[in-house]
């Protein structure tokens, strides 16, 4: 097989692109040496090869890779694609290559330049998925939930369906930042759409209100006599603290002294003889 | 006197604040339409206060006026501090608001006795059955059940949550007389001891019955404090193993002591919180529950507290050095992970590279397993590292924790009559164990 030092491959920057470079690969016997999406520049004098995005090729090779490798070998080369790895993409062509040779073995290769390479590309993926999971702060907008991220890896595929889950009867919206990309979740359906630029109308009084009392939690839980600045870090990088409700000091000065808007506080204050002695009688509440 | 939401937000979180619990762990739900909010097994930690721990449940008293006068807590009857409580709508709403911005991961809650254990339960239950049956709350909750509540209460208390605990606290008996006069051994064990047979009969009942309302699904757990009483890391650690054979404890967390109160009876107000023998208990509860260690290795009689210059799994190794080096390639998984700096992770990483190929220093360095403490234990292909050199020096230098190292950058004042330094050898033999 021809190992042609300067063979370019281009594709659409798609995962079905990306299947049909291999396909394309193993149809001409050939080995590129940069795969490229349309997001990277070409540079001066190469002259990349131009691969045609074809339904048919894609999944003629997407559904052999569990018939000769495994399904969790499936499951990782999807998942390899949304990761910021640089060259993800010759990263998982060569991994389908050892998989194609040695089959389902491939999974245990760990000590392989390319098998570890790609697992700690999808590790790295998975455990921010999963921090965003919780540091994902919504502003309430009317009945509407939005928040905004900026994330490294592509992580919305995998917080679809944990937010969906979890808000089933809401309307919310993820903005994400770095890719530009947003889920929008509406009446129990979900769609990944394109959106350039999002502008977010001024927060009302409610909104206000319950940020201000995250942020007093947030800052009466933690005990002085432990402080260790150093853990939080490592727990909780800065990269993730600009879009988080409790790092945010912009509204502290002016608004916390307006009027409290918040019906349901205001109601419970007549509700509540808040005196010692009567404590005990305030926990009725009204409806019961 | 008013109080608003906002001061009530602080006052009964600072008053909460000194359980350590926090996980929001141990149970899968899936969303139901019409209600909201999930829960997630592994649990998900939604921020981190500036002490590094982790934030994922609403952590609040629902009343902080208590007639119990355990000396060691903030809430003590005798204590001068301000008073207040929620109502059942005003804790719904903050955690459903809170929730829906998802700043949450759920609610915990605690309370101060109100009047008498049975009737403090009755108030958490009323709140709890507010938030699941009205508000359609479906995420996590956790519950404190308040020593001394009768069974049937305990019970109803239970089905609306997701991890019920009782604090210990004190572990020993002497200890709760002096501190807690109002707590009782039997007053702490009885109900731990009723919640722990419930989740088992229920999980027969699941078996049985598809519908079965769940009790306790995610487990009960434990607080015990550590350094306000003499009792020894050794009397700890026993007890907490005990705790998960007898009870099948999911957790026993330690909290180490911070001086709240000025008593006679209790450490003095300005000395530090004990935080590397907290640290060094949670690794031995670690080692208990993920790396098949007994309490009896790790501290005996002789030796009842743990060592804060090494680790208790690297303490355990470096008195058991017969046992190594140990052959990577060869070695049983629960061998493995008695080797220092090699945790479960790493261990099921060798386990499945080992099937492919032989594996190599340069090949565990590429599985991302730490060599640091590692080196010294382990041989790949027979083979000790390339030119890694055994000198004490080295050795002790790596297997100190970094922790230890720390606590000398304290600021502190001169003082004409420094403690004296210490000497190599003198490190030397405490790492050993042989003083």
């Amino acid at each position: 097989m021809p190992d042609r030092k300067d063979l370019i491959y281009a594709y659409d920057g798609s995962f079905t692109g990306l299947m049909c470079c291999v396909f394309e690969s193993y149809e001409q016997k050939e080995i590129p040496s940069i795969i490229r999406p349309p997001s990277v520049q070409p540079r001066l004098f190469d002259t990349a090869k131009w691969i045609e995005t074809n339904e048919h090729k894609a999944d003629r090779v997407f559904n052999s890779i569990p018939l000769k490798i495994s399904s969790p070998a499936q499951e990782l080369v999807k998942l390899g694609f949304l990761t910021c790895a640089p060259h993800k993409e010759l990263l998982i062509y060569h991994f389908l290559r050892l998989g194609f040779k040695y089959g389902s073995k491939v999974m245990t290769m760990l000590t392989d330049d390319t098998v570890c390479s790609l697992q700690k590309a999808v590790r790295h993926l998975t455990s921010e998925s999963h921090k965003f999971k919780g540091f994902v702060r919504f502003s309430v907008y009317g009945e509407v939930l939005v928040a905004v991220i900026e994330p490294k890896n592509f992580v919305l595929p995998l917080l679809a369906p944990h937010f969906c889950d979890r808000f089933s009867g809401e309307t919310f919206m993820i903005y994400d930042k770095t890719h530009s990309m947003a889920l929008i979740y509406r009446q129990q359906k979900a769609e990944l759409m394109f959106v350039e630029e999002l502008t977010l109308p001024e927060v009302d009084g409610t909104e206000v209100e319950y940020r201000r009392l995250w942020k007093q939690f947030y800052k009466t839980i933690a005990i002085e006599g432990r402080n260790n600045p150093r853990c939080r870090m490592t727990l909780m990088p800065k990269r993730y603290w600009g879009q988080m409700t409790e790092f945010d000091k912009s509204d502290e000065q002016e608004k916390s002294k307006g009027p409290v808007q918040w019906r349901v506080a205001e109601t419970a204050t007549e509700i509540l003889p808040t005196s010692l002695g009567s404590l005990d009688s305030s926990f009725q509440y009204p409806n019961s | 006197m008013n109080i608003d939401i906002y001061d009530k937000l602080t006052i009964l979180s600072d008053s909460a604040k000194y359980d350590v619990a926090c996980t929001s762990s141990g149970v899968d739900r899936s969303g139901k339409l019409g209600s909201i909010g999930s829960a997630v097994k592994a649990g998900i930690c939604h921020s981190f206060s500036a002490d590094g721990r982790c934030i994922s449940l609403l952590k609040v008293l629902m009343t902080n006026v208590c007639i119990f006068d355990c000396k060691y807590c903030v809430n003590r009857m005798s204590n001068d501090i301000v008073r207040a409580g929620f109502t059942p709508i005003e804790l719904a709403e903050l955690t459903i608001n809170f929730y829906r911005r998802n700043y949450i991961e759920g609610l915990f809650l605690s309370s101060g006795v109100i009047k008498s254990p049975n009737n403090t339960v009755e108030q958490m239950i009323k709140a709890l059955e507010l938030l699941r049956n009205v508000y359609r709350f479906g995420g996590y909750i956790h519950v404190k059940a308040i020593p001394g509540a009768n069974n049937e209460l305990i019970t109803r208390l239970g089905l609306l949550a997701d991890r019920m605990s009782i604090n210990i606290e004190l572990p020993s008996q002497e200890s709760l007389k002096l501190l807690a006069p109002n707590k009782t051994k039997e007053s702490i064990l009885r109900p731990m001891g009723l919640i722990s047979s419930k989740i088992q009969e229920n999980s027969a009942d699941l078996v049985k019955f598809r519908h079965a309302s769940k009790f306790v699904p995610a487990g009960q757990s434990t607080q015990l404090i550590v350094g306000a009483t003499p009792d020894t890391d050794h009397k700890i650690l026993t007890l907490t193993e005990s705790l998960y054979r007898k009870y099948h404890l999911k957790r026993v967390f330690f909290s180490a002591y911070m001086p709240v109160a000025e008593h006679s009876l209790l450490p003095s107000v300005d000395i530090k919180p004990p935080l590397l023998r907290e640290h060094r208990l949670y690794q031995a509860d670690w080692l208990l529950r993920f790396y098949g260690f007994e309490a009896k290795e790790l501290l005996d009689e002789q030796n009842p507290n743990f060592n804060l210059q090494v680790d208790p799994k690297c303490n355990w190794a470096l008195n058991h050095l017969e046992k190594f080096p140990l052959e990577i390639n060869k070695a049983p998984y629960e061998m493995l992970l008695r080797v220092p700096g090699i945790g479960v992770t790493s261990a099921r990483r060798i386990l499945t590279a080992r099937r492919s190929s032989l594996i190599d220093f340069s090949g565990l360095k590429k599985m991302g397993i730490v060599l640091k403490r590692a080196q010294y234990f382990i041989t790949c292909k027979g083979k000790i590292m390339d030119g890694l050199k055994i000198t004490s020096d080295g050795a002790i230098r790596a297997l100190m924790s970094q922790q230890y190292k720390l606590t000398t950058h304290y600021p502190e004042q001169l003082s004409l009559f420094n403690e004296p330094f210490i000497r190599r050898e003198e490190v030397q033999q405490c790492l050993t164990g042989k003083i």
